[in-house]
């Protein structure tokens, strides 16, 4: 048992998953393959979304795997950060919206 | 980035034995990932066997006014291996009487060999109609006896293959040295001028993209269209393809993947990525590589690990293309590399 929550080189046993639900896993890793392919928006785009939203999962595999995608599509990384200050944006922007609440809850409580 | 070849820097990787040795160690040796041989079994393609010869790839010398980082050839201004005239004579002899139809020439700069335009005209002679130059550009604006190259290609419809790493100057100069970039702008707006690579010309003008770093090239029509876009919006330029090659692991290659701790990982990507119906094509099916002091290889990256080719036949002034052509090609596990995803060659994607 590895000491640490993730360890990099697990990422290439990703389809192992289905060795232990070979239909659910065989399925995901179908619907998963369909949603990257080129389509209304292109693999280029969708790999952007997919590296903003690793970084809004914070899932390292992910950022991992996004990553070199991109770099293999050409993306620079002036392109990966700004896709990165999307999902940071759209994060904050998520937590500030809420201060409206407080705001509705603060008129509501006092006189 | 370093300006001198691995061998001037007495780098332990100069050694091929070395590059072999690590090539079949640790994960290969302990079963991690199958080797190349054992994996071409699973669908019955070992031995790897020629088809019809149609290229002859001669390297014209390791000499380069680059150094770039990720250079097979280890390549650069200190490499003094140049091939002779005689050397020359013995591959024009060969052109005469090969089944090829393609001369391709390679280097290091190829241009930078002192009787590189006379070879040329002497192998136009003996019926080569089909050149191909792997052109570094910058070799065009290196010196003022460069500037007609275009012109000098042009007069013998010379197929120019160049690299070009990235749209953006950051990447290419980080991988090709600094000024890459700017130059090679500059010599592709040149080629451009005598009609390489534009609408209608039947001058070809390619580029060869290879990643910058320890990733496998993207899809090489998607790659094409974003190159084609930037290129012209950004400087008008024009080409014809692109193709898109991946860095196979040895010579400088091979020492950043390992100094950059990216080794083990490049190499589960290549055998991940590997595609059967990539070795049906792959360049060393078609093509005999000759070096600068006229030894004969399956491809320039074995010319690169020095593994002659396997047939009683090993040097241009012994060359029999019959005895040449019934041979076993000499395989390890760089030849993932050409393997992976579309497959790549010298000529692009092969699968």
């Amino acid at each position: 048992m590895s000491k640490t929550y993730y360890d990099p080189a697990d990422l290439r046993k990703f389809g192992n998953i289905s060795d232990w639900n070979k239909e659910l896993g065989d399925s995901f890793f179908e619907y998963y393959g369909k949603v990257f392919e080129e389509g209304a928006l292109t693999a280029r785009e969708k790999s952007l979304i997919a590296l903003a939203v690793s970084h809004t999962e914070q899932c390292p595999y992910c950022i991992d795997a996004y990553t070199k995608d991109g770099l293999q599509r050409g993306i620079t990384k002036e392109e990966m950060m700004e896709a990165v200050h999307v999902g940071a944006a759209i994060k904050s922007g998520a937590t500030l919206v809420h201060g409206v609440q407080m705001m509705n809850k603060v008129n509501k409580l006092e006189m | 980035m370093s300006k001198k070849s691995l061998l001037a820097r007495n780098n332990d990787l100069a050694n091929t034995e070395r590059q072999l040795e690590i090539l079949s160690n640790g994960i290969f040796a302990n079963g991690e990932l199958p080797t190349f041989a054992k994996k071409i079994k699973e669908t019955n393609q070992f031995p790897l066997r020629p088809k019809k010869l149609e290229i002859l790839q001669i390297n014209l010398g390791y000499m380069c006014n680059q150094v770039c980082a990720h250079c097979h050839v280890d390549a650069g201004p200190d490499r003094k291996e140049i091939m002779t005239t005689e050397t020359m004579k013995q591959c024009l002899e060969v052109i005469e009487k090969t089944g090829a139809h393609t001369l391709d020439l390679t280097g290091g700069a190829p241009e930078m060999n002192p009787n590189f335009r006379w070879f040329v005209e002497e192998a136009s002679k003996a019926g080569i109609k089909d050149f191909i130059v792997r052109s570094n550009l910058t070799i065009i604006r290196a010196n003022k006896k460069y500037y007609d190259l275009p012109e000098f290609f042009k007069k013998y419809n010379v197929h120019v293959v160049s690299s070009m790493p990235h749209w953006t100057r950051g990447k290419t100069d980080k991988q090709r040295g600094n000024g890459v970039f700017d130059k090679s702008i500059k010599a592709l707006q040149e080629l451009n001028a005598v009609g390489y690579g534009m609408p209608d010309s039947n001058l070809k003008l390619d580029l060869v993209y290879n990643p910058s770093g320890a990733y496998l090239p993207g899809d090489q029509m998607a790659l094409e269209q974003d190159f084609k876009k930037a290129l012209k919006d950004d400087f008008n330029i024009e080409f014809n393809s692109l193709f898109a090659i991946t860095n196979l692991p040895i010579s400088r290659f091979l020492d950043y993947l390992i100094a950059s701790e990216n080794y083990e990982d490049y190499m589960f990507a290549l055998v991940d990525a590997y595609n059967p119906a990539a070795v049906e094509n792959v360049m060393c099916t078609n093509t005999i590589s000759i070096s600068w002091d006229g030894w004969l290889y399956d491809c320039d990256f074995n010319q690169m690990l020095n593994l002659k080719v396997n047939s009683k036949i090993k040097h241009i002034s012994k060359y029999n293309e019959e005895v040449l052509q019934d041979r076993n090609i000499i395989i390890n596990q760089h030849c993932y590399g050409c393997t992976a995803g579309a497959g790549s060659s010298c000529q692009g994607v092969v699968a």
